[in-house]
């Protein structure tokens, strides 16, 4: 019964990685990309690595799973956001469709 | 040879691989086509978050437990090189 529900979990997170990666892909811009992709594929990241706990369960390896679901989900968001800001400063324009730059507006506030 | 080692528990496990496999090409073929650097820095990044799947996955046919300390120890060098590769995009240096 576990072993159903842990390669359910671990078809959810293969359909999320796929579908970020498919994003990085097809998006326009650096900032869709890294938004579609960093999301999909922590979460998709997280929910094989679920599958993996509900298949071994509260062994060593499982509890090791749970360890790396806490530090992806803590270090994931970080680099993002470095990544992000690191491309705006260092002059990655924005799409031409693009409707706003509040981080443009707020630094030039700043100054 | 393969099927004999490895016990698949069920046909998505073994085709598992050949998902993260095109995930993986979908990433490889941003980071060769990617306009800027910035965009291959982010490609970098997902792929490091891919591999510790792939880890993780490995660990479940081949019953071995330590692929998945593999998936720990890459995921935290991928993360100092992602935090890396973006005070690079920045101009700064990296003792800032």
């Amino acid at each position: 019964m576990n072993e159903t529900i842990g390669l359910f979990f671990i078809f959810v997170g293969l359909v999320f990685d796929f579908f970020g990666c498919l994003g990085l892909v097809r998006l326009p811009d650096v900032y869709n990309r890294l938004q579609a992709a960093t999301k999909c594929v922590t979460l998709g990241t997280c929910g094989i690595l679920f599958g993996l706990f509900l298949f071994k369960g509260f062994t060593a390896a499982g509890i090791k799973a749970i360890l790396c679901i806490l530090f992806i989900v803590l270090t994931a968001p970080v680099s993002a956001h470095a990544l992000a800001r690191g491309a705006h400063k260092s002059g990655v324009k924005l799409w031409e469709e693009s409707v706003c730059d509040k981080y443009a507006q707020d630094s030039e506030h700043v100054r | 040879m393969m099927g004999s080692m490895l016990e698949w528990q069920s046909p998505l496990l073994s085709n598992a691989f050949t998902a993260l496999f095109f995930c993986g090409l979908f990433c490889l073929w941003r980071i060769m086509k990617g306009p800027t650097s910035a965009d291959r820095a982010v490609a970098i990044d997902i792929l490091g978050i891919l591999v510790v799947g792939f880890c993780a996955i490995l660990g479940i046919p081949t019953g071995r437990d330590w692929y998945i300390d593999i998936g720990i120890a890459w995921a935290l060098q991928s993360f100092i090189a992602t935090l890396a590769l973006a005070k690079y995009l920045e101009g700064r240096n990296l003792d800032e």
